[in-house]
């Protein structure tokens, strides 16, 4: 499947790499000249998966093993006030009923959330949420489990509920976590970001200030493997094996041990095939722990796999953001400062997983990709009776919600001015040699190209000959929009010192083993939910080792196996893992330096490493391959000091920064405005994760992230009744873009390397995410500009859209009238 | 109830709930793992079989209902130890990255491709509009159905 090397070396030039990107390129610490293993090779993974051979947690079946089913509240807000199992007791093919008086014996009921609050395992004084875990039960088949539930009588005392966040602080509102000591309001912090006097300074001196009120509705990830888990506890070693739809296990190995008391060497987590992340599989529900508890209380493995309305309806959801933003420019274009105030609706338990001392994750690069004078956010965080989470769904730590918020108040600001969007972002973009950049809000950007991003996109998409065709469908009566989004985002957390999650530091390790054949096997501390680690990683180390791809083995997914590390989501395995991956291999390339000098009888300081061998310098016909080196290494040679036999090593990569991918995206919709409906005609992605490793995985993963963003600004909303009845709790009712709603997805790149990253790379895991739900809600204000629209909040669908147009745009997450 | 079903020419014959999805018949029953369960409603397309010749979605097709009949999962695809072009189109264009939804997919293309050898891309992506991809953004599902075409 593999093809020839030397394909890749050709793939920058052919993507219009910049000049200035090869300049940095050759400049890049260490970035290599030629890039032979890298390029568009074909997957590993893939052999497996086509077969149908993958190995999914659900596909997984022990001899013996039990399965778990949850009962959950149908209520928001209520109560508890008995809970009867006996009749599901009583079922023959029963074997356990846990509930939450259970759990308090294991002092289990409650669990530490991600970002140190707690949440029910299952609930013993109330329910909180609609979905929320009430009791569990172990069968001996699926159907059974399904049915003892049925068996079970809680009687609820309802309470009134909180659903809309901006009444969440209102006075006299139900109090959701009386649970928490002293706790009289649902408040849960309020946090800051940026110089506000200074911003205020130059708004106070801005000619023109524009603002806007905006809702990020909640959304949720949706995996098309929902969550779920087999949990084995072997009873007479005391050791747990978890198979688990985890995106951090090792993360998670650590917090059972904390969690339940578990000594964590005799805890191994496998993550195995996962159908899909994005964030959703990243915090450890409550299924999880009742299946571990299950195993302990049966002695035998117990299966738990969620339905999909379990998925959708309790597990992590994303976004709910209430946003306020203000831009202020001079009168001919240019932006000075932003200013933005979020109401952030966290559910019933805060259970956002981000960086600790980052509570609204990233949002503070809200400046986004231009260069203001100042800017000042404030975000304040609240219960409501809703699932529990708020960072997911490929958001880059809120950086989703961000660039969301900045590329509507530039649009804004171009329409208040009569500006082109696109001259108003040429305009205010940074400049290339600003680079590296430290923004209002201290983030310092490593490297970037924007204006030259922007110009290939509008390129591509004939931005002028849009524009003309626009005027002309406009006298005909016809809706077509226009709309433009830049992105910048911040991805591959740490540095461990600035940031960890429950106190583990962001950093990844790797590990590698190089076989006397010539053979090698990395292991790495991240995890693949569809990413195709087992070839990039492979593809990295190959590069960097003078190897095929072929011929390394890529590790993950199994905590027994693999180094620890905080692990995939957010976009940073390539960023950290990828780092850890080039450093444990030029660790590798180094002790192979010292044997090779031994075989040559030269001293190690002659040697030089090209060709993807390590020889005499000058002398090319003097050198020795990884292969052949690593067969001495193993050999009766005697080895000289510093190499005491093999070439194996380990690192640690603990990334100095984030990288700072960017994208330029142009949107070309066409509305219905008879019936509100909009087709989204073109997408033109023009991204720069920095060098490529596989440029085919790559357009891959923009693909994914533009289908998402056009699902979020179209169709996709978590919404609520007044009762807090979850309205999004199957496919049926929370709609996802299918192969008729996307279009021929159009992209570009351009390379501008990351200048700390080993090899140069910077995360394209979540960018188009981020950056595409702007550009097609801007593009339908855009079309919809006749009827005098300024905004409206996704999702657009098409009673939002006409409501819109006729100058009544509604909240499309409240069943509330 | 006693079934007999043949599942990719091999007849296996057990005894069934009568309210057993043929989805966990498939998985649970028959070890057929190839086949995923996604949604409950009929919407994702990722339990797609072929009952006799014709794509249904096996989480709403009870395991009674395919007695006396044939069904066609993914692990039936490859002949003779040859993957179907279907199944090497989506390694060739990257038609896949979970892989979760993969069965599916190629089972409703492998049926298009039956009927329309030579669909055009607005074709294939009305063929699958019924199924859910959350990883591809579907472009490059549409190109390897595509590829399958002109590799027959």
């Amino acid at each position: 499947m593999i093809e020839p090397k030397g394909r890749g070396a050709a793939w920058t030039e052919e993507r219009g790499t910049s000049d200035e990107g090869r300049r940095r390129l050759k400049s890049a610490p260490e970035a290599s000249e030629k890039n032979t293993a890298y390029g568009p090779i074909k997957r590993k993974e893939d052999a497996r998966f086509i077969r149908g051979k993958g190995q999914f947690v659900d596909d997984i079946q022990l001899p013996g093993m039990l399965h778990g089913a949850i009962l959950r509240s149908p209520l928001a807000h209520a109560r508890i006030v008995s809970i009867d199992t006996a009749a599901a007791q009583a079922h023959p093919r029963v074997r356990a009923v846990i509930t939450g008086q259970t759990l308090e014996d294991f002092k289990l009921a409650w669990m530490p959330t991600l970002s140190r609050d707690v949440q029910a395992v299952l609930a013993t004084d109330k329910v909180r949420f609609q979905g929320q875990e009430v009791a569990f039960v172990v069968a001996e088949d699926r159907y059974s489990a399904r049915d003892a539930l049925e068996l079970i009588y809680v009687d609820y005392e309802p309470l009134p509920v909180v659903i809309d966040a901006t009444k969440a602080l209102d006075p006299g509102a139900p109090v959701i976590r009386d649970d928490l000591a002293g706790r009289q309001d649902n408040h849960i912090f309020d946090w800051e970001a940026g110089d506000k006097a200074g911003t205020d300074a130059v708004f106070a001196a801005a000619d023109v200030v524009v603002t806007q009120d905006m809702l990020y509705p909640r959304s949720h990830p949706a995996p098309l493997e929902t969550c779920g888990t087999v949990a084995d506890m072997d009873t007479v070693s005391g050791k747990l094996t978890v198979w688990s739809t985890t995106q951090a296990p090792h993360a998670h190995r650590t917090l059972y041990a904390l969690v339940a008391g578990l000594p964590e060497h005799k805890i191994r987590i496998i993550s195995p095939d996962i159908g899909g992340g994005f964030g959703n599989k990243v915090p450890i529900y409550p299924g999880y722990l009742c299946a571990i508890v299950g195993s302990i209380m049966c002695g035998k493995p117990v299966k738990w796999v969620e339905d999909r309305s379990e998925n959708l309806m309790s597990t992590t959801f994303a976004r709910d953001y209430h946003m306020h933003g203000e831009i202020a420019a001079t009168s001919d274009g240019r932006i000075l400062g932003l200013r933005a105030r979020v109401l952030a609706d966290h559910g019933a338990f805060n259970g956002s997983a981000q960086p600790t001392k980052f509570p609204a994750g990233f949002f503070h690069m809200f400046t986004g990709s231009y260069d203001l004078r100042a800017a000042h956010c404030e975000v304040t965080g609240v219960y409501t009776n809703k699932a529990p989470g708020g960072v997911a769904y490929a958001c880059s730590f809120r950086i989703t919600e961000a660039v969301y918020l900045v590329e509507r108040m530039v649009d804004l600001l171009a329409c208040e001015l009569g500006m082109d969007p696109a001259e108003l972002r040429m305009k205010n973009l940074l400049r290339p040699e600003q680079f590296p950049y430290t923004g209002p809000t201290g983030w310092e950007y490593d490297s970037g190209d924007y204006p030259r991003a922007l110009q290939v996109a509008m390129d591509i998409a004939g931005y002028p000959e849009l524009r003309r065709e626009q005027a002309e469908k406009r006298e005909r009566g016809e809706y077509m929009g226009i709309g433009l989004s830049f992105f910048t985002e911040g991805v591959g957390a740490g540095p461990r010192e600035h940031m960890d999650i429950l106190g583990l530091g962001m950093a990844d390790g790797a590990d590698l083993r190089v076989f006397p054949t010539g053979t090698a096997v990395l292991g790495i501390s991240c995890q693949t939910q569809g990413q195709g680690h087992e070839t990039t990683f492979a593809q990295i180390v190959a590069q960097e080792l003078g190897m095929s791809p072929d011929d390394v083995e890529v590790v993950h997914g199994d905590t027994d196996r693999t180094p620890f590390g905080l692990g995939t989501y957010g976009s940073r395995s390539t960023p950290v893992s990828g780092a850890a991956a080039a450093v444990v291999a030029r660790k590798v390339r180094e002790r192979a330096r010292i044997v090779a000098a031994a075989m040559l009888e030269a001293s190690p300081d002659d040697l030089e490493w090209a060709d993807g061998r390590w020889q005499v310098r000058g002398d090319p016909e003097q050198a020795r391959t990884i292969a052949e080196i690593a067969m001495a290494a193993h050999s009766a040679l005697e080895l000289p000091e510093g190499v005491d036999g093999h070439l194996d090593a380990e690192t640690v990569y603990n990334p100095p920064n984030l990288t700072y991918p960017f994208g330029a995206y142009i949107c070309v919709t066409d509305v219905d405005p008879g019936t509100g409906q909009v087709q989204v005609r073109r997408f033109i992605a023009v991204d720069d994760c920095g060098v490529q490793i596989n440029p085919m995985i790559v357009e891959g993963q923009v693909h994914g992230g533009l289908a998402d963003g056009v699902g979020m600004a179209l169709m996709q909303v978590i919404a609520f009744d007044e009762d807090g009845n979850c309205l999004g709790g199957s496919f049926m009712d929370y709609l996802l873009p299918t192969s008729v709603e996307c279009p021929s997805w159009e992209l570009g790149a351009t390379v501008t390397p990351s200048p700390h990253h080993p090899i140069g790379a910077k995360g394209i895991g979540e960018a188009a995410t981020v950056g595409s739900p702007p550009a097609v809600v801007n593009s339908v204000i855009d079309a919809l500009r006749p009827f005098g629209v300024r905004h409206a909040d996704m999702p657009l669908t098409p009673a939002n859209v006409w409501s819109a147009i006729q100058g009544r745009p509604v909240r499309g997450d409240l069943a509330i009238r | 109830m006693q079934i007999t079903v043949n599942v990719n020419g091999t007849d296996y014959a057990r005894e069934v709930e009568a309210r057993l999805l043929l989805i966990h018949f498939l998985r649970d029953h028959l070890g057929l793992t190839g086949s995923h369960w996604g949604c409950d409603t009929s919407n994702c397309g990722a339990c797609v079989v072929w009952l006799d010749d014709t794509p249904v979605k096996s989480c709403t097709v009870l395991a009674a209902m395919a007695d006396g009949h044939r069904v066609l999962t993914v692990e039936g695809l490859e002949r003779d130890g040859a993957l179907d072009p279907i199944q090497q189109g989506f390694t060739e264009c990257h038609g896949l990255q979970c892989g979760f939804c993969t069965p599916g997919m190629m089972l409703t293309s492998r049926w298009l491709l039956d009927h329309h050898p030579d669909p055009s891309p607005e074709q294939v992506r009305e063929a699958l509009s019924g199924q859910v991809c959350r990883c591809t953004g579907y472009e490059n599902i549409v190109r390897s159905v595509l590829w399958a075409a002109k590799h027959p």
